[in-house]
């Protein structure tokens, strides 16, 4: 009896242990938050239009169908890094893609998107970035799967990687439109 | 060469800490730019995240300063901006983790190590208290031994 008991210490310090390497292991970053929204509607503001033919965000506009809510900026350079791939999802048509100009000045996001191209349906210019405090951001690029009643399913912080998209975020889609059909 | 050593060292007592805090951004009555500044230095910038939004420079954490103070101007609670807080960024947002159901290990936890390590000692010292003597009082010497000590004692005082 007093045998296992000497083994006990070990026995915790073991579970400690594990419980602090297997986040290192699987390569989690700790940086990367759960977003609290899940599941809840996305918040709907009157985002006005960055272009003069593509409409700009209203609350209901993301209503109606799932759709890929990303927020960008010409500053920020992991945009740019993930901007190609948001292209491919455009020319594929895997999933409509709405923008949300993140505290840019509007000429130069202009310019950043007649540069690399405009994935985007629709752009919603948010200039303060108080909408994006009510989405839970907290850097861009920031992207959110919101469904067709508008709630947000799913976050994903940092560049867009076609490993998340095609583990995760595509497969999502798919289900939620295979829930809802 | 101390003069200019005393003179850097009363130099360095002089500067004052930098602050994240821009005095546009301060309210301009008193009271509540220190309510503001107690309750910044609560929230976590979830850019820097080990640094309050009252410490960092980042964009988001002067967005949270001003959005903290615009509520505070308009009459919220502290609690009720922790709350606005909370539903946007989650429990990490605050610095200091709330007492709840989840976060019971990490609050009581190290307590509960403590009492049980406790526990522990108090359970060794008792049962030796109550062992017998005889039991750890080690075997006495044989005769055998006690002559080869006498030996070794006669030889020491020799070489002295």
């Amino acid at each position: 009896m007093s045998r296992v008991l000497y083994l006990l210490p070990l026995l915790i310090f073991a579970v400690i242990a594990g419980y602090f390497t297997i986040p290192i292991l699987t390569k989690k970053d700790p940086r990367l938050l759960p977003s609290v929204l899940i599941d809840k509607p996305a918040p709907g503001h009157d985002l006005p239009a960055l272009l003069q033919d593509k409409p700009g965000l209203g609350p209901e506009d993301l209503k109606g169908e799932v759709k890929l809510v990303n927020f960008f900026a010409s500053w920020c350079g992991p945009c740019r890094a993930e901007h190609p791939i948001l292209m491919r999802l455009a020319a594929e048509g895997a999933v409509p893609l709405v923008g949300i100009n993140y505290k840019d000045r509007p000429e130069a996001a202009i310019g950043w998107l007649r540069e690399l191209g405009d994935p985007f349906g629709r752009i919603g210019v948010d200039a303060d970035g108080r909408a994006a405090i009510d989405w839970g951001v907290y850097g861009v690029p920031e992207t959110y799967l919101v469904d067709a009643a508008g709630h947000i399913r799913h976050r994903h912080v940092g560049p867009l990687t076609g490993k998340a998209l095609n583990d995760t975020i595509l497969p999502m889609v798919e289900q939620l439109r295979a829930g809802k059909g | 060469m101390i003069r200019h050593s005393i003179l850097g060292l009363v130099l360095i007592c002089l500067t004052l800490p930098v602050l994240a805090v821009e005095p546009a951004e301060m309210l301009k009555d008193p009271a509540l730019e220190a309510r503001a500044r107690e309750l910044s230095k609560e929230v976590r910038c979830l850019v820097c995240q080990n640094q309050s939004i009252d410490d960092s420079n980042a964009g988001l954490a002067k967005d949270l300063r001003v959005l903290l103070r615009e509520r505070l101007v308009a009459g919220d609670s502290d609690a009720e901006i922790k709350e606005f807080l909370v539903e946007r960024y989650g429990d990490f947002v605050l610095l200091k983790p709330p007492v709840k159901a989840s976060t019971y290990v990490l609050w009581y936890g190290p307590l509960a190590v403590g009492v049980l390590g406790a526990i522990g000692v108090a359970v060794f010292l008792l049962r030796r208290r109550g062992g017998k003597a005889e039991d750890v009082a080690p075997a006495p010497l044989s005769d055998e031994e006690q002559r080869r000590i006498a030996a070794l004692l006669d030889e020491q005082d020799r070489k002295a």
